[in-house]
């Protein structure tokens, strides 16, 4: 059943589900917090968070991938540091494509989750800490398991955008068959090929199964939640 | 346990500026819509910070703005029933009664089975929210409060979002829960009949204001107070304790105003029970009167005439140890020649039933 598509193709699709499932969850805990702050707290600089997080969604990819090259390359103030310290290197890698496509996807997330807390009653919040709970066991046990549904349907979409990032992933980090060479990077690649529109062709099949497959997911998922939230 | 209250905080259309004290029982604050009431239960709760105040729970500081102290709400232990329950959705009933018991210090205190006979929920353990009447909702909302083990029980209005019949079907377990539980009670309200049934202190509100302060019994038979209450729900109330039974289906109440009869209360002899009588349900005469219908009549004496400003005058009357309100016109006064210290007999009309607190009717 492997063998219709070839190896260099497998890899892409393989490093492109590894990419996008780490871009999503490592991210996930930072959106929920990113969402938090913008739905519910006041604070100097809250428009400068705001806008920072949807600049990705505006800029051009190549832009955003150009930066991240600045900023995360092994010569760059921060690539430095991790690479020097922790021996943590972005660029050129998988762990680079995978930053692309989390921060390429973050303000779909943070939009997700932020629109499902500015949703919860904050009465209900305040009924939780007159029966004792503190600030973070009304997160826990009152605010997160409302809004479940919204980071279900923001994990969902960051996960499909990141399958689809291509302009800031080849730009960071490059087109490395089995490195760095996602799905869309693997179609774009086979297209500068003649001939290569048959193979091209076979992954976008794929590209299509594997979003329609999210979507339906996120879409169960998030009404099974939502049914049992909604208290019936 | 006392709670003492004293706040400031001014409004967009009103100041608040007031102070009271909070006896055990259940305190009513009664005033009209927007007098004060829920910033007042608010500010005690901790969900509302006023510009200046200091409220102290036996000994206790909650807030004072003056040293800049502050019990986040979450630390004071004070159970509140919100007018709309404010249930966890995402929770069963079982879960949401529970709630609270995380946080709650160990130790005694009524359990989950003891309350949820109390207020008749056992059967909707587990259920959610969602399926639930209004009444069985703000039940939950009561249990819940209660099981989180406060020092002191907040109230905002839990009936007001309910028709009289649901009313009706919670009234009995409020009383229940502040003879049985014996917790201290901070009862917000803008009905006069709640607060004849339920309260053991009365604190007046107008304007953000205190109009008047004190032991239930005495405001609802000041005749200064009445219209704050309205005319026609003014009305002062009684303690009575169920005597006998008698064969024609009455039943003999003592109170400390004299024996009065009732039909059918069907109570074990010995019980105490609260009586309401409306002010416009007592009628004055001079002599005793004879041939005449009504069972209830109780000798008098006038302490107090307050001649209103349309036809009606009120009339305070000191019947044995109680205190009764009668609303008469003005013209009757003056055709009868009413005046203070008069000997005068009073004609109960109507007269309705609700059980006591009984530690308060001890006193």
């Amino acid at each position: 059943m492997t063998d219709w598509l070839s190896p260099d193709e497998w890899r892409a699709v393989v490093l492109s589900l590894r990419v996008s499932l780490w871009a999503t969850l490592a991210s996930l805990p930072l959106g929920v917090l990113v969402a938090h702050l913008l739905a519910r707290r006041q604070f100097p600089g809250k428009q400068l968070l705001n806008g920072l997080v949807h600049l990705p969604l505006i800029l051009p990819p190549v832009v955003t991938g150009y930066l991240l090259l600045l900023t995360f390359g092994r010569k760059g103030p921060v690539g430095g540091i991790l690479d020097q310290w922790f021996g943590i290197v972005f660029a050129f890698r998988w762990t680079g494509a995978a930053l692309a496509a989390a921060i390429m996807a973050f303000p779909l997330m943070v939009r997700a989750i932020r629109l499902a807390i500015e949703a919860v009653d904050p009465k209900l919040e305040q009924a939780a800490a007159t029966l004792g709970a503190s600030r973070p066991w009304v997160f826990a046990t009152v605010t997160l398991p409302l809004i479940l549904p919204g980071i279900i349907a923001g994990a969902i979409l960051a996960f499909a955008k990141a399958m689809g990032e291509f302009g800031a992933t080849i730009t960071f980090v490059s087109n490395i068959p089995g490195q760095t060479q996602t799905l869309p990077s693997a179609i774009y690649a086979f297209l500068q090929v003649p001939g290569g529109e048959t193979q091209a062709m076979r992954l976008v099949l794929v590209a299509i199964a594997v979003a329609m497959t999210a979507l339906l997911l996120s879409e169960w998922v998030s009404r099974a939640v939502a049914r049992r939230i909604a208290g019936q | 346990m006392t709670l003492s209250v004293a706040l400031s905080h001014r409004f967009a259309a009103f100041t608040l500026d007031l102070a009271f004290t909070a006896p055990p029982g259940v305190t009513a604050l009664f005033g009209r819509s927007g007098s004060g009431k829920t910033t007042i239960v608010n500010a005690v709760a901790g969900i509302l910070r006023p510009e200046h105040g200091k409220i102290t729970l036996d000994g206790l500081t909650l807030l004072d703005t003056a040293t800049g102290q502050t019990l986040p709400p979450h630390r004071r232990r004070i159970g509140y029933v919100f007018q709309d329950a404010r249930l966890f959705p995402h929770l069963t009933v079982r879960q949401n009664l529970l709630y609270g018991r995380w946080f709650a210090p160990a130790g005694d205190g009524p359990g989950l089975a003891r309350i949820t006979e109390l207020l008749g929920i056992a059967p909707l353990l587990s259920r959610r929210p969602g399926a639930l009447s209004g009444g069985e909702r703000q039940r939950v909302a009561l249990g819940r409060a209660i099981l989180s083990k406060p020092r002191l029980l907040l109230m905002d209005e839990p009936l007001a979002a309910l028709d009289e019949e649901r009313k009706a079907e919670i009234l009995p377990y409020l009383e229940r829960l502040r003879d049985e539980i014996g917790l201290p009670i901070l009862y917000v309200s803008h009905s006069a009949a709640e607060v004849a049934r339920l309260a053991t202190t009365i604190v007046l509100l107008e304007d953000g204001r205190i109009a008047a302060s004190g032991p239930a019994a005495e405001i609802l038979s000041d005749p200064a107070t009445a219209p704050i209450f309205g005319l026609r729900e003014a009305g002062a109330i009684l303690s009575a304790r169920v005597e006998a039974q008698e064969g024609d289906g009455l039943t003999r109440l003592a109170t400390p105003a004299g024996p009065l009869w009732l039909p059918r209360v069907l109570r074990p002899d010995g019980t105490p029970l609260r009586l309401r009588i409306l002010a416009q349900d007592v009628m004055l005469a001079l002599e005793r009167p004879q041939g005449i219908s009504a069972l209830n009549v109780l000798p008098a004496t006038i302490s107090e005439i307050r001649i209103g400003e349309g036809p009606g005058a009120l009339v305070r009357l000191q019947a044995g140890e109680a205190a009764l309100l009668a609303r008469i016109t003005r013209r009757s006064a003056a055709t009868l020649g009413l005046h203070k210290g008069q000997q005068v007999h009073a004609v109960l009309k109507a007269v309705s039933v609700a059980q006591e607190n009984v530690g308060a009717t001890a006193g």
